[in-house]
């Protein structure tokens, strides 16, 4: 980071450092993904519960209806993307030196993008019948 | 002007001895501004333990995460890979980790509404924070009794 001079406002440190006009997309996706998880939460528990005592056969053919296959998409997609955005805020507040805390954050997107991917073509894969 | 005159002012006379004390020990960029107090000068109280623990708990979802993606992967796998799913599942410590992850869930679910709820600008007064704080905690134990309750009426685990 540039000189930063304490005893400046923070506004007069921040100025000519590029442009702050993404300041509230991660306070905003945050709070959609929230807001879609609440309802599709109940969902996912409530397909777990009925799914209580099946067998393989009767579980997969759940997934592979096509109701339960494209809300469960969307439930994966909101989940690991607000637990991106979650660890994101996390890792800003605890891990201070600059390239630690760079490395962990990139760790945090790869990992939240393969499993959503990885799980995502699970329920392609037994949604299509492969 | 107040403003103009502080720069006016000994930069030895500006540094308050409690910012320069705990800028030394920490990886923060220095700063010469008084800081404000940190937890440990509190005493513990309701609104800053459900905060905490809905961070906590937001931890473990993300783990618990990668989980459900392992899970669907199996399912996608075949009946072998899935029954080891359900074997795990149905140990003691399968069982444990989907109570703990259950209440997890309900208590970040639960006191997310409260957050939600907060930044619509609701709840800020101190007897409705304590009160809705409550809320999460004992209503988190409701919910994940009732998963439960549910989950046995419907056949029990695996």
């Amino acid at each position: 980071m540039n000189h930063v001079d304490p005893m400046r406002a923070p506004l007069k440190n921040a100025r000519g450092l590029g442009s702050a006009r993404h300041g509230t997309h991660h306070f905003i996706i945050q709070r959609i993904t929230a807001i879609a998880l609440l309802v599709l939460v109940i969902y996912f528990v409530a397909l777990l519960v009925s799914l209580a005592g099946s067998d393989y056969a009767s579980a997969r053919a759940a997934v592979a209806h096509p109701v339960n296959a494209i809300l469960l998409i969307a439930f994966l997609i909101a989940m690991f993307w607000h637990g991106q955005l979650g660890m994101q805020v996390v890792i800003e507040d605890y891990v201070h030196p600059p390239g630690k805390a760079m490395v962990f954050q990139v760790v945090v997107i790869f990992v939240c993008v393969l499993a959503a991917v990885a799980s995502i073509f699970a329920v392609v894969r037994i949604a299509l019948g492969a | 002007m107040v403003v103009a005159s502080i720069s006016r002012i000994p930069s030895r006379l500006r540094t308050s001895g409690y910012a320069s004390q705990t800028h030394k020990a920490s990886h923060m960029p220095p700063t010469a501004r008084p800081l404000s107090p940190h937890l440990q000068v509190y005493r513990p109280q309701i609104q800053m333990v459900t905060s905490i623990v809905h961070r906590a708990t937001g931890i473990i979802l993300v783990v618990g995460s990668l989980l459900i993606a392992a899970a669907l992967l199996a399912l996608a796998q075949g009946a072998d890979a899935w029954s080891c799913v359900t074997a795990l599942a149905a140990s003691w410590f399968g069982l444990l980790i989907l109570f703990g992850w259950t209440w997890a869930l309900a208590y970040h679910w639960l006191n997310g509404i409260r957050h939600l709820l907060q930044d619509a600008g609701w709840g800020y007064s101190i007897d409705q924070f304590v009160r809705n704080s409550w809320i999460s905690v004992i209503g988190s134990l409701v919910l994940t009794a009732l998963v439960w309750a549910a989950v046995y009426y419907y056949g029990g685990i695996a």
